[in-house]
């Protein structure tokens, strides 16, 4: 449920509490659906601070995938005008030059050319020109959030896209170590974050879901077991690349996980959530729906506990016998030294013309119709 | 006829909004010849290109494009187009090879180097994308890389600075109203460890075309399947249009023909497969090769 986690985000921290923080996770196969995501809860919580619903007084975007032109205009088709624009939101723009090398072409050609294309002048873009150096980009994120207006303790949110581009100019934990100090910065209000799981090993993934209280996996609706990525079924593909499952797993503090999930996809140019068909799947039983039913009734209970089993003769006035391992013969008549005289009698007892089979229980333990090899030794 | 011949059926599964272009390729079923279709596209309507040549030199480029109609010679004449020759052979490096790559044939694989030859190339790139635009001809540009597995090689296997170079040749096309054409060998990068340029690729696209042997296997007149997955960004209008595309193709002396699967090419069948196809479009109920 998108609505819920951009509440959780919304309302940001507690006191004595780290920030909350969101983990978005795509693969390829519905990469640009998972995008989608994130550019919804991004504008959503961007429109939350602008009306002063949120906790946060502004939202800072770090901006790895795609130009900080697609955020301004994802979030002015939701409704946010220029003015709200630069009051709430900052984006810094580790797309545009990430390593510095427009900035050091335009200082090779410095002469009469001074089209500044690449220096935005944007109030609200920062360019960010070497994303190597994670220090310096959590002074730019913090110096970016604390710029917003507005009196008394002021918090702001982040948003990451994606770390998986951050991942490529940084190791692991010095991302990890990035955004647990930003979790736990005191203005920080919520974190959330974009990871393309399926470019990493799969202990990337788990390290940050573990820096955060909730994961949001887009999973693709339909999966085919025969080929993932192969153009085999074209239908199926199809379906992938227009809907997807948006399945959220929710840490509370009490340390419980809800999981829940709801159908993503594209309309025109918006993404929207399908909550119709929001699956309240821990709370149904683990029986599978079916037409016909698999339960018993009160009734069939009793009748199926009245069933005297074949082989169940004992109980019935005599005493109940169990087999302990030691002797092959019923006991309590002979002695088991007198076996050879045992044998004669038993003969003419059960000497009839039918054969029947006589079968001792193991012990109490077992159930009379259980599965397990009786007398332990048919090997089964 | 002549205007469903050509090509047309790329065209219209590949739409005009992508902005990178992975075409994904095999040994058995080569892609160049998209890679031709698309060149030669590029530079049709009064637009421009730059050609990241590491696989053939400039005469094989040059004799197949001829033969499309579309003189090569000519347009770099004209500086329509420019073409990276980045090929090193022992002995007979390019100019460009030479120019932008010094380093690498001085001190061998360092790191830092490899990244400033990067750094030159796309320099060198962005300065002729800007020359391009400030001109009169402020068509469409088109920057294409063939290929990236040889780029890979060319940066001694370093898959980071490859991938850089690639990270800011997709700002280029959002900054600059420029085009990405990137040929990838898939069949390379089949094992799971390998597989991040690819998959770093595949995420970068926003259309992908695959050529692929057929999966029914050999036939006479059909060269392969081609695939083509339009990803779609949001900012794209025609967002309900047809995503995944799947036809078979068959690569001629002088074109490409593009068909869907059960239509074979014979000229007799093919007219009758068009006939039908235009009686498809006036009837009134929907035509099955649309699949809207």
């Amino acid at each position: 449920m998108a609505e819920a986690v951009v509440r959780y985000l919304r309302d940001g921290r507690l006191d004595g509490e780290h920030a909350p923080a969101l983990a978005l996770e795509g693969s390829l196969q519905c990469c640009s659906l998972a995008a989608g995501a994130m550019l919804h809860v991004t504008a959503a919580l961007a429109s939350q601070a602008a009306a002063g619903k949120a906790q946060a007084r502004g939202l800072v975007v770090v901006a790895f995938d795609r130009s900080p032109e697609v955020y301004l205009e994802f979030m002015r088709r939701r409704g946010l005008d220029a003015n709200a624009l630069n009051r709430c939101v900052r984006i810094l723009d580790c797309y545009t030059d990430p390593l510095g090398w427009k900035q050091k072409f335009q200082n090779q050609q410095h002469q009469e050319n001074s089209t500044k294309q690449f220096s935005t002048n944007k109030e609200n873009i920062t360019v960010l020109r070497n994303v190597k150096d994670v220090n310096k980009m959590m002074y730019s994120i913090t110096e970016l959030g604390g710029g917003f207006e507005g009196e008394g303790k002021m918090y702001f949110s982040i948003a990451v896209d994606s770390i998986s581009s951050l991942l490529r100019h940084a190791s692991v934990p010095s991302v990890s170590g990035l955004l647990s100090n930003l979790r736990s910065h005191e203005q920080v209000s919520s974190i959330f974050w974009l990871i393309h799981s399926d470019l990493h090993e799969p202990k990337v993934p788990r390290a940050f879901e573990c820096l955060s209280t909730m994961v949001a996996c887009v999973e693709p609706a339909l999966v085919d077991p025969v080929c993932v990525e192969s153009p085999g079924s074209m239908s199926t593909l199809e379906q992938n690349y227009s809907k997807a499952k948006f399945i959220v797993r929710l840490k509370r503090r009490n340390g419980r996980v809800k999981h829940f999930y709801e159908d993503l996809y594209v309309e025109g140019n918006d993404v929207k959530f399908d909550s119709a068909h929001v699956s309240t799947e821990v709370n149904q039983s683990l029986v599978p729906k079916v037409q016909f039913n698999l339960e018993l009734s009160e009734k069939e209970r009793t009748d199926r506990a009245n069933v005297v089993l074949p082989f169940e003769h004992q109980g019935k006035g005599e005493p109940i016998q169990i087999y302990d391992g030691r002797r092959s013969l019923p006991e309590g008549q002979r002695d088991p030294n007198l076996a050879p005289a045992l044998v004669d009698e038993i003969a003419p007892k059960s000497g009839t013309a039918k054969g029947e089979i006589h079968y001792v229980r193991d012990s109490d333990d077992e159930q009379p119709d259980s599965d397990e090899d009786p007398d332990d030794d048919l090997d089964i | 006829m002549e205007e469903y011949g050509g090509g047309d059926l790329l065209s219209e599964a590949m739409g005009s909004a992508a902005r990178v272009v992975v075409v994904e390729d095999c040994v058995e079923a080569p892609g160049a010849f998209v890679l031709h279709l698309l060149l030669k596209r590029a530079l049709a309507g009064g637009g421009a290109a730059a050609f990241l040549a590491l696989a053939q030199p400039f005469t094989h480029y040059d004799r197949i494009l001829r033969k499309m109609g579309c003189n090569l010679s000519l347009h770099r004449r004209n500086e329509r187009l420019h073409f990276f020759e980045l090929q090193a052979f022992p002995g007979k490096q390019s100019f460009y090879y030479l120019m932008l790559f010094p380093d690498i044939i001085g001190s061998g694989a360092k790191d830092g180097a490899i990244a400033d030859c990067f750094v030159r190339l796309y320099s060198e790139i962005q300065r002729v994308v800007e020359a391009t635009r400030t001109g009169e001809n402020a068509g469409q540009f088109t920057i294409m890389i063939d290929d990236v597995s040889l780029l890979e090689v060319a940066a001694h296997g370093s898959v980071d600075n490859v991938l850089d170079f690639l990270y800011y040749c997709v700002t280029l096309t959002s900054e600059m109203n420029c085009s990405l054409v990137i040929l990838i060998h898939e069949d390379i990068y089949a094992v799971e460890e390998n597989m991040g340029l690819l998959l770093h690729l595949r995420h970068i696209a926003d259309l992908v075309v695959k050529a692929a042997p057929l999966s029914t296997g050999l036939a006479a007149d059909v060269h392969g399947q081609l695939s083509v997955v339009n990803k779609g960004t949001f900012s794209e209008q025609r967002a309900k249009a047809q995503k995944v595309w799947s036809f078979h193709f068959k690569v001629k002396e002088n074109s490409t023909d593009f068909f869907y699967p059960g239509s074979t090419m014979s000229k007799v069948s093919l007219n009758l497969f068009f006939t039908n196809l235009l009686a498809f479009k006036h009837s009134p109920q929907p035509s099955p090769l649309n699949f809207t």
